[in-house]
Parts: structure tokens; sequence; C-alpha cells
């Protein structure tokens, strides 16, 4: 009789002990776990050694420069899921903005004309790199290499060709360029503070990625053709169609960024944007996307960027060398990544 | 009654090479039949005009009566039949409702608003694992995390909820220990009760008999025999699994290690000598004669 009451006893105890355990562990399997405690931790830091970082206008800044990132690293956060790499994202923004700005200004067109025609082409160059990865078979990072380097000669080749110098005319005077500002480019004024309008265009596309992702047929596809594309096929998902589209996303955002950057200076260099897609893969992997695919979320991609925005501007903050930004970046992404491997291997262990 | 799939005289050649010649088999709602072979016998190759990746090049293959050549994995699923593989497609990472319904997810809404039914997804999955019997605490723990038993018996619930009504398995206990094995052949036995007929494909006589109504045997491509569950016994169908005569003759060349009646005589034989020693060091002279 005892022994059996206290097999019970023993047994309700493990039950319990499962169920806290498996809070935890809910906790902790989530991707963005890493990502948000390390932005818990530079917030306190630059808090600390910068005086200025918490008004509320330097916390405009922050988010300004974290949404200019964020644009680009949810869907490159999402590619990342699927399982590919794309190296093109940082000249694809620019090739964005000089598509827009030259065909306008060459047509003398409405600047909307133009802001079309630059989203054609855009997500042309993101179909290319979809269609060629499922075609030849080639891994994400040759083929995307390639069209970084043939957009950055495009870039600059035709950019000179056209309009004789390294940088776009003013389209500033143009038809319909007030409004593709305000859309692109503006201020919004909350609580007496000035926003860039880009923080809304980074939040709304968090929120589209994060339900695409966790609410659809589509997010299902991409986890599962990051995680295992052999059993993806063998079940019927499109698979090539899935990272066509995962490329085509990355495009659109890198035109959204790209009418920012034209709208907000009315010129364009031509030689911009190189390094930056290391930055926007940077921010993914900070948010917890794992580089073999199958794992992470837009969320933690937003964090990570949020990550960037904070230190890039903490920085000037805080009085330092802005050159000392990189160093912080490369120390925070290797800091993250461990702390992200540390917390997945507990959650698996537990 | 009736079979669900009945192969009769079916061949298959790659190029001038013959992969399966002539191989028949029925299967019947509510049966298992096992198809038995050493490695290379064409197990795979039968496992694969079953499941559609390849067509047969002679021979009749009827599903419900019905002559067919299957052209795709997809036609067969949409006859009903279903083919659980050995790294039986499903994504580790992924918690287990979202792999269940995995390329065949139920959504609700329209347009782009159309969205996963979840609540849905994740109830019908727990209540399809626990009619096999499985009662799992949590469908979105990732199912790498479940044991490969577990997981087998996922990809084997997956195809009876999606409507299987033959169900192909290849070598689901091959790469699972004792226990594990024994979890899966309970779970095979449940679909065969739920109606289904299933095809269990492995190179283990023990666990074919277990479970199996017919057994059909393979051999380098052809039928090496074909049985009824109440004309075999376990012995007979495990010596003609392991080659009947073939093994007598390899436990002799072992010096007898291979079959415990021929290893007590070598044994014996070899003295105080240790049998291991003898057979390693010398190649066997007393051999010789047992060869001719």
């Amino acid at each position: 009789m005892t022994a059996t009451s206290s097999t019970k006893e023993s047994a309700e105890e493990l039950d319990e002990r499962l169920v806290r355990r498996s809070l935890v562990r809910g906790a902790m399997s989530r991707p963005e776990l890493g990502a948000v405690v390390g932005a818990l931790a530079v917030f306190v830091f630059f808090s600390v050694v910068a005086d200025s970082f918490l008004e509320t206008s330097s916390l405009s800044t922050v988010l300004y420069a974290s949404s200019t990132i964020g644009i680009m690293a949810v869907p490159v956060a999402l590619l990342m899921i699927g399982g590919e790499f794309d190296l093109s994202t940082g000249v694809m923004v620019t090739s964005s903005a000089l598509v827009s700005s030259m065909f306008s200004y060459q047509m003398t067109a409405n600047v909307w004309v133009g802001i079309g025609v630059s989203l054609l082409v855009t997500l042309a160059i993101g179909v290319f790199n979809g269609v060629m990865l499922s075609r030849t078979k080639l891994p994400s990072f040759i083929i995307t290499l390639g069209t970084f380097l043939m957009l950055t000669g495009l870039n600059l080749g035709l950019t000179k060709q056209i309009s004789g110098t390294v940088s776009t005319k003013s389209i500033s005077d143009m038809e319909g360029f007030p409004a593709a500002q305000k859309v692109f480019a503006s201020q919004l004024t909350l609580f007496d503070v000035d926003f860039q309008v880009t923080i809304l265009w980074w939040f709304g596309l968090v929120a589209v990625a994060t339900w695409v992702l966790l609410r659809t047929r589509a997010g299902n596809w991409i986890f599962a053709v990051g995680g295992g594309s052999d059993a993806a096929r063998a079940v019927g998902v499109p698979v090539a169609r899935t990272k066509i589209g995962l490329y085509m996303g990355v495009a659109l955002a890198a035109w959204i960024s790209g009418q920012h950057l034209l709208f907000n200076y009315d010129v364009v260099q031509s030689g911009e944007g190189v390094g930056n897609e290391l930055i926007y893969i940077a921010a993914a992997v900070i948010g917890g996307c794992l580089l073999t695919g199958g794992y992470g979320s837009a969320v933690g991609a937003a964090v990570g960027a949020f990550i960037f925005g904070m230190t890039s501007k903490g920085i000037v903050y805080a009085q330092w060398e802005p050159d000392w930004f990189k160093f912080f970046l490369g120390a925070m992404l290797l800091l993250a990544t461990l702390l992200n491997a540390w917390i997945r291997k507990r959650a698996e262990a537990s | 009654m009736s079979a669900l799939i009945e192969l009769t005289d079916v061949s298959k050649q790659y190029g001038h090479i013959k992969a399966l010649d002539a191989v028949s088999l029925e299967v019947h709602p509510g049966e298992i039949t096992c198809v038995l072979g050493d490695n290379g016998a064409g197990k795979s190759t039968l496992i694969k005009i079953i499941a559609g990746l390849h067509r047969h090049d002679a021979g009749s293959f009827t599903v419900e009566g019905e002559e067919t050549r299957l052209g795709s994995p997809r036609e067969a699923l949409d006859r009903g039949i279903a083919t659980v593989y050995q790294d039986l497609a499903v994504v580790p990472l992924m918690p287990v409702w979202r792999n269940f319904f995995l390329g065949s997810e139920p959504t609700v809404g329209r347009g782009p608003f159309a969205r996963l039914d979840v609540a849905h997804m994740r109830r019908t999955t727990h209540a399809a694992l626990l009619r096999m019997g499985i009662d799992l605490r949590d469908v979105d723990q990732p199912i790498g995390t479940l044991s490969g038993g577990e997981r087998q018996c996922v990809a084997i619930a997956r195809a009876v909820h999606f409507g299987a009504k033959v169900l192909v398995l290849d070598e689901p206990t091959a790469a699972l220990g004792v226990k594990q094995s024994g979890v899966v052949l309970k779970y095979v036995a449940n679909a065969r009760d739920q109606g289904l007929g299933v095809v269990l494909i492995t190179h283990n006589p023990h666990h074919a008999y277990l479970v199996g109504d017919r057994f059909v045997l393979l051999k380098r491509g052809a039928m090496a025999g074909s049985h009824a569950r109440a004309d075999i016994t376990l012995d007979e169908l495990t010596r003609q699994m392991a080659g009947g005569s073939e093994l007598d003759q390899l436990s002799h060349e072992l010096g007898g290690r291979a079959a415990p009646g021929a290893a007590a005589e070598v044994s014996a034989a070899a003295g105080t000598g240790g049998g291991a020693d003898g057979a390693g060091e010398t190649p066997a002279p007393p051999e010789k004669p047992a060869a001719e």
C-alpha cells in the first residue's frame, strides 16, 4: 500500500516538474530570446555611458537608423529561414533607387511612373536570383555573389553612361515628387517628437512577415524548405516556388528601401550599398536565424536591426569615434550567435 | 474479399539489368503483406512501382481491380496508396502539428487572408495520434525531439489521416532498437485493424512474422516464395529468408559460428582450443571437404 502511494506521489511530482520545465523551455525556445537579451544589454550600456541616449529625440533617431536596416533584415531573415542567402541586397537597394530616379528624369515622367518601373525591375532581379537558384541548384552564396558583382558594375556603369557622373540628377522639382516623398521619406509628429515614416514601413513589414510565417501555408512551406527540402518536396510542397517567392520578398523590401533613399536625398550615389548586405544578414543572425535554415523569426530580425541602430547612434551620443561602430557590430554578432547557440543547447537538453 | 492492390508477374528492367522479374503479390484490406528480401533483392524497385515513382515494364498491376500504371507519387496518393519512406519525410525542427499537415494545410478565410486553421490542425494531430495509440503531451514540440519510433508513427498516422487505403512501409524497423521496433509494429497492426491494407518491407523475418498475414520472399529480383501465414512457420521463414541451404554452407565456412547447431559440433571438434582463434588463424582446412 505504502509503496503504491509513494509511486503515485512521485508521479505527480514528476508531472508538475514537467509542466514547469516546459514553460521555461517555451520561453527558451523562442528564437528571439538571445536578441532581446542582447538588445536590453546594449540599451542599458548606452543609457549609462551616453547621457543624451535616453532623450526622446534620440529614441527617434535610433529607431530611424534601426528601420533602415530592419526593412531589409526582415525579408532577409525569412529567406534565411528558407535556407538561402542573398548577397545582392545591399546594391539591389541602390539599383532600385537609381532605376526610379533615372527613368523619371530621362523620360521626364511623373516620378510615380519611375517608382512603378523600379518595382518591376527590382522584382525581376529577385525572380532572377530565385529562378537561377532553382534551375542550377548551385549554392545561393555563389548565385547572389554573381548578382551582387553584376549589379555593382551596372549601377556605376549605367549611371555614368546616362548621367555623365556617378550620381543621378536631382528629381525634386518633378511631378509627383512631394507625394512620393510623403510616402517614402516624411516625418510624422507623435507626442511632439518627429518620427521617420520608414519606422512605420519597418513595423508593417515585421507584422506582415510574422503573420505570413506563423499563420499561412506559405509560412509553413518556408520553414519546411529551409529545414528539410527533400522531405518538403516529398509531401508536395512547391520548393522552387517558395524560394522564388522569398527572393521576391527581399526584392520588394529593397524597392521600399531604395525609394526611401531616393526621396530622402533626391539624388542617389551609384556606388552606395556595398557591404550593407552583410549587415542585414548579421541582424537576422543576431535575431536567432540559423545559418542552415529552418529556424528563426521576423521579430528577432527586427530586434537585431534595433541592436544595430542603438549601437550606431549610441556611439555618436557617447561621443566616441564612429570608426568603432563596425568593431562593436562584429563583437555583438559573435556574442549574440554564441548566446543563441548556448540557449538552444540548453533548451534542447531540458 | 477482393484485393486492394494486386501485382501479377510484374517485371522491371533498368537498361539491360533485370531489377524485378515476374513478381506477384496481393494486398487485402485489414491484412499485412510482408515483402522480405536481402539487400539487392528488388525490394526498393517493388516499392517504387507501388508508390508511383517507376512504371513497371511487364505484368499487371491492379488497384481495386482496375489495371493501372502509376505515373507519379501524387497519382498513387490519389488512388489511396501512401508510402512511408525510411527518411519519413519530416522536417525535424518543425512542430509535430506543422509536420503532420505539411503540404496539405487546411486554411480558413479567403484570398490574401487565408490563414492556417491552427486550432483544427493541433486538435486533429492530437486526435489522429491518439487513435494510433500515441498520447502526445505537446503537439508543439519539434518532431526532431521525438524518438525514432514515435516519428515513424507520426508518419504512419499522417498517411492514415489523409485517406490512405494502402500503406506501404519501407523498412520501418531498420534503424530502431528492439523496444522501439515493437512499438512501431504495434502501430502497424493498429493501422491494419483500422481496415488498411499494409505492405511491410523488411529484411527481418522475426518482425514480419509477428504481424504478417502473407509473406513474399524476393531474391535477386525474382520471387523466392509466397506463403500465407498458415502455411509457414517462423523457422521456415527465417531459413528461406536467410537463403536456406546457403546459410548451412556459410555456417560451415565460418567455422560453425553462424548456426547454433553447427557451432556445438565445431567447438566439440576443436576441443579446448577456442573456435574463434582456430577459425581466424588457419583458413580452415577441415571445411574443405564440406565445400565439395
